[in-house]
Order: C-alpha cells, then structure tokens, then sequence
C-alpha cells in the first residue's frame, strides 16, 4: 500500500520562477490496484511518480510504502518495494550489457550485490522462460547486448524484469510515449496482465485518453498540482470515452 | 629477440596493471580518473621506502596497493559527496600526491640496489631476464583470473550497469556513490601494483616517474577498444586480454621508436603523437568512407 499524505513539492523556493508542484496530495493506493493518472503537461502527474519512486524528495508531507516511512529514503533504497518503467525505453535497461546481465540486476533488485557469480544453468533457463511469455522469440537472443533491441522490446524486457525480484509496486511513466501502436499495445497488455495475474500494485502515466478508458481500475486526473477527479472501479467502469475527453474541454 | 623488444615486453606487462586500472575508470565505469599519475608513483614510492627499510616484499605488495587503493577512495569522495567534475577531482588529488609521494621517499630518488625484489623470488631459469619475465607474467596471470571474476560476479554487473546506465541502476538498487568508490579504489590499486612492479624492474622509484603514465594506460585502453570494436568482441575475459595486448602495442611501439634512434627526450611526444593517432584514426576512416 501506498500512502501520501500531505505532499507539497516546490521547485526555485523563494525564487521568482517558484513552481507548485503538488500542492498538499493525500492519496491512498492500496496493494493490488491499477491507477492510471492523466493529467495535461505540468499537472505534476511525473512528480508525483517521482516522489513515490524517490527521485525528488517532496517540500512537505509524509510517504508509507507498505507502513513503512520512506520519505527520507533515496531511490536506490526505494527499489525494495519500487520497479519503473521510464518513458524513455533507454533509461530502464544497461544497452552494453546484456540481456542476462540485466535480468540478474533485476532479480537482485531487492537484495545484496555480492562478489559470487550468480548466473548459472538454472538462472538462464528461469530468464528464457520468463521471457518466452512475451512471445518475441527473445528467448535466444538472451546473450545479446541489449542495446541492439529496438525501443518496444526493450520497454516489454524493462516491464518483465520489474517482477524477477519480490518487489510489488510498479510505476509506469508514459511507458508507450516513444513506442508504435503495435508495441504499445504489447507493453500495456503486459502491464495489464502483472497486475492482474501477480497483483502487482500499478500506477500509469499516460496522456492518451484511450489507455485511460481501458485500461485500470481507478482514474485520477491531475490539475495544477492538486487531484481533480479520483474515480473508483465501479464509476470507471461506467465512464464512455466521450466523458473523459470532456473533462479536458 | 633484441634486449629492446623484451624489455618492452617486461615493461608492458609491469604497467599492464595500470592498464586495467584505467579500463575499469574509463570502459566500466565511464569516469576520466588521471589519479593515476599520483598513484602509480604512490605504489613506487611505498615500495622503495619499504624495501630499503628491509621489509619483506610480500609484505609490501598488499601495503603498496592499499596506498593506491586510499588514492582512488579520496578521488571517489571528492567526486562523489562534493559533486566535482571527475577530472578536476583526480587533477586534485594527483597534484597533493605530488607532496605526500615526496615526504613519503624523503627525496626525489631513492635508488633499490642489492634488494631482493619480487623479481627474484623465483629462479627457474639461468637467465634473470626470464626469471623476471615469469614472475611478471605469473602476477598478471593472477590478476586476469581474478578481474575477469570479479566482473561477472553480481556485484560486477552491477559496476558495469553503474558505468552503462546509472538511472536503471539506481532503480535496481545499487548505490551508484558506494559502488563508483570501490571501482576507484580497486583501478588506483592497480595502478599502485605497477609502480610496485615498474620501481623494482627498474631498480629505483623516482618522483617524477608517474608524469604522464595516464597517457600510457590511457593508449593501451584506446588500443584495446579498437580492437573489440574490430573483432565485435563482448567477452569480458577477452577485453581484459585486449587490454595486455594494447599495453604490449605501446611499449613496442616506444621500442621501435628507440631502436630507430629517436632521441629519448622525444619519447613523450611519440607517446603522444601514436595516442592522437589512435583515437583519429576511427573517426577520420569513417569520414573518408562517407566522403567516398
């Protein structure tokens, strides 16, 4: 579960180019759901991702993640509980490394790096099968660098290892921004499919209303740093198209 | 083979070491560390006030590359807590090194005549040049087994990704602070074990011997990257391997120059020139191709 309560973030305090972030979010996200964010540009829907992920530190409040208090927390600690998806599919993945080298990182997300070598028989065949799921012949190819991928399959690869380790919280920021139609759409069934079949808890970033529509199961809309819409399951379930892009009249 | 051409080996596989260090600064970890200057001369200077202090050198060996290791750890911090450029960092520490390196030897030479230096631990052959050869070889080998180890452990895929892509990394876990910090103090080690190995080749440790040893291990990396690059090689062991070999490259071409006749004070331009040359050739060789 993740708990805010009372986020503000400002950024140039005191300055005359002040920004308000978020400006005093309470917001409970409990374990299992899939909440997708929308928001226009400078709504503070990334920095409120960030300051869950602890990439910022917020100005004011307080963060539980799973009744703990993470607010002091840097990123790295973080990842006990946090996997992401960066909007830029270069960002989530090691390019030089290769695709097993990755998937070893991922697998310890939570744990020590130690000075043993981890990779053995049984790890590959745990990373082939996992990756056979995706259904892009991957699998063979698990000695590549990953950097000769293309942008989709690395952001499918980058949601994949998000489950190697025991962490349960994912955090996608626009993770389909920089991909085509066709790979977006493996993307998002993919998430769809962790959350539901893993209950891994899901937050989405996304800017296209149709995602938005289809997919989660709870919607919240972002303005000026404050939450202007929080719609549940069963409200959501009942929203046409027409009515969230009405919302951006 | 001419004495030329097997000093030149000797040499290449004494700053072998050195080479390494400057592989996992600059290929691992993507950092410009020039403590190298510093601490190469660190680990000769350490070696000498020891050696001649009688000290058994297989004591000095852990000792000198403590001395490189805490080096790199103070260009670490530099760089990692107070958020300065890499390069001014090293440029610090190298420069204060300058100082401690002299206080440490008590005077610019100090010269290691009738000491029983690691080089003669072994005598398996007749000829002490062999003998010097095999030891050499016998340290490096050890070094390749254990470096190629350490990076295809866990916590080497974690320095590689450090290097690669830090904003995964951090998103993996891994301090990218604490693991920058370790990855100096092992290469400015490494560095420390060639001064170690370069002081008693050569039979003194001299102040000044570090200026511009960076560009050496720098060149050996240059050679090394071109060559992986050439051959598409990924393999961690064989990119170490690459590194001897560009260290080896180095040192012969030094060689030739002499055995041309070159004169000696022209040795740090010809250094610098094959360098350049290095690092052009890639890019005006793609520029010809695009212009054909």
């Amino acid at each position: 579960m993740i708990s805010l309560q009372k986020i503000s973030k400002f950024f140039n305090k005191g300055k005359t180019n002040e920004v308000t972030a978020l400006n005093n979010i309470s917001l409970q996200i409990n374990e299992g759901e899939f909440v997708v964010v929308i928001g226009a540009n400078g709504s503070g829907k990334t920095t409120l991702l960030n300051i869950i992920a602890g990439v910022e530190m917020p100005s004011l409040g307080k963060i539980e993640i799973n009744g703990n208090d993470v607010t002091p927390l840097p990123e790295y600690k973080r990842s006990r509980w946090v996997a992401r998806v960066f909007q830029n599919p270069n960002n989530g993945t090691a390019p030089d490394l290769t695709i097993l080298d990755n998937f070893r990182l991922a697998a310890l997300r939570t744990q020590r790096k130690n000075m043993t070598i981890g990779i053995n028989a049984a790890f590959k065949k745990k990373v082939q099968e996992k990756i056979s799921e995706l259904g892009m012949g991957l699998e063979n190819k698990i000695n590549q660098p990953m950097g000769n991928l293309s942008g989709g399959q690395r952001q499918a690869l980058t949601l994949l290892m998000s489950v190697m380790d025991d962490t349960n919280i994912l955090l996608l920021d626009e993770p389909t921004a920089a991909l085509d139609p066709k790979s977006a759409l493996v993307v998002l069934k993919l998430a769809d499919k962790l959350n539901k079949d893993l209950g891994m808890t899901t937050i989405l970033i996304t800017h296209n209303i149709k995602d938005a529509h289809q997919y989660g199961n709870r919607l919240i809309q972002l303005n000026e740093g404050k939450i202007l819409r929080d719609i549940n399951a069963e409200m959501k379930s009942r929203l046409s198209l027409p009515d969230i892009f009405e919302w951006f009249g | 083979m001419s004495q030329f051409y097997l000093t030149a080996l000797q040499l290449s596989i004494c700053l072998g070491p050195m080479a390494l260090g400057i592989f996992i600064t600059m290929k691992i970890f993507n950092i410009p560390d020039i403590t190298t200057d510093g601490s190469y001369t660190l680990g000769a200077v350490v070696t000498a006030v020891l050696l001649s202090n009688h000290w058994p050198v297989l004591a000095v060996l852990p000792l000198c590359m403590i001395a490189g290791s805490v080096a790199g750890i103070c260009t670490a911090l530099i760089h990692t807590k107070l958020r300065i450029d890499a390069l001014l960092a090293g440029i610090l520490v190298m420069t204060g090194l300058y100082s401690v390196n002299l206080i440490i030897l008590g005077r610019s030479n100090v010269p290691l005549i009738n000491i029983h230096s690691i080089f003669n631990t072994l005598s398996i052959f007749n000829n002490d040049i062999y003998n010097q050869l095999f030891v050499a070889l016998l340290i490096i080998i050890v070094l390749i087994f254990l470096l190629r180890y350490l990076l295809l452990t866990d916590f080497g895929i974690g320095m590689r990704a450090t290097g690669n892509n830090p904003i995964m990394t951090k998103s993996m876990g891994i301090n990218n602070d604490f693991i920058k910090i370790i990855g100096l103090a092992i290469a400015n080690a490494l560095t420390a074990l060639s001064g170690f190995l370069v002081a008693q080749y050569q039979s003194f440790a001299d102040i000044n011997m570090g200026i511009g040893i960076v560009i050496t291990g720098l060149g050996s990396v240059l050679i090394a990257d071109a060559l992986r690059i050439w051959m598409n090689v990924s393999n961690i062991g064989l990119q170490i391997l690459f590194v001897l070999a560009g260290s080896l490259i180095f040192q012969l071409v030094l060689a030739f120059s002499l055995a041309m006749g070159i004169d000696p004070n022209f040795l740090k331009l010809v250094t610098a020139l094959f360098v350049l040359f290095i690092v052009a050739l890639p890019r005006v060789s793609s520029q010809l191709k695009r212009a054909s």
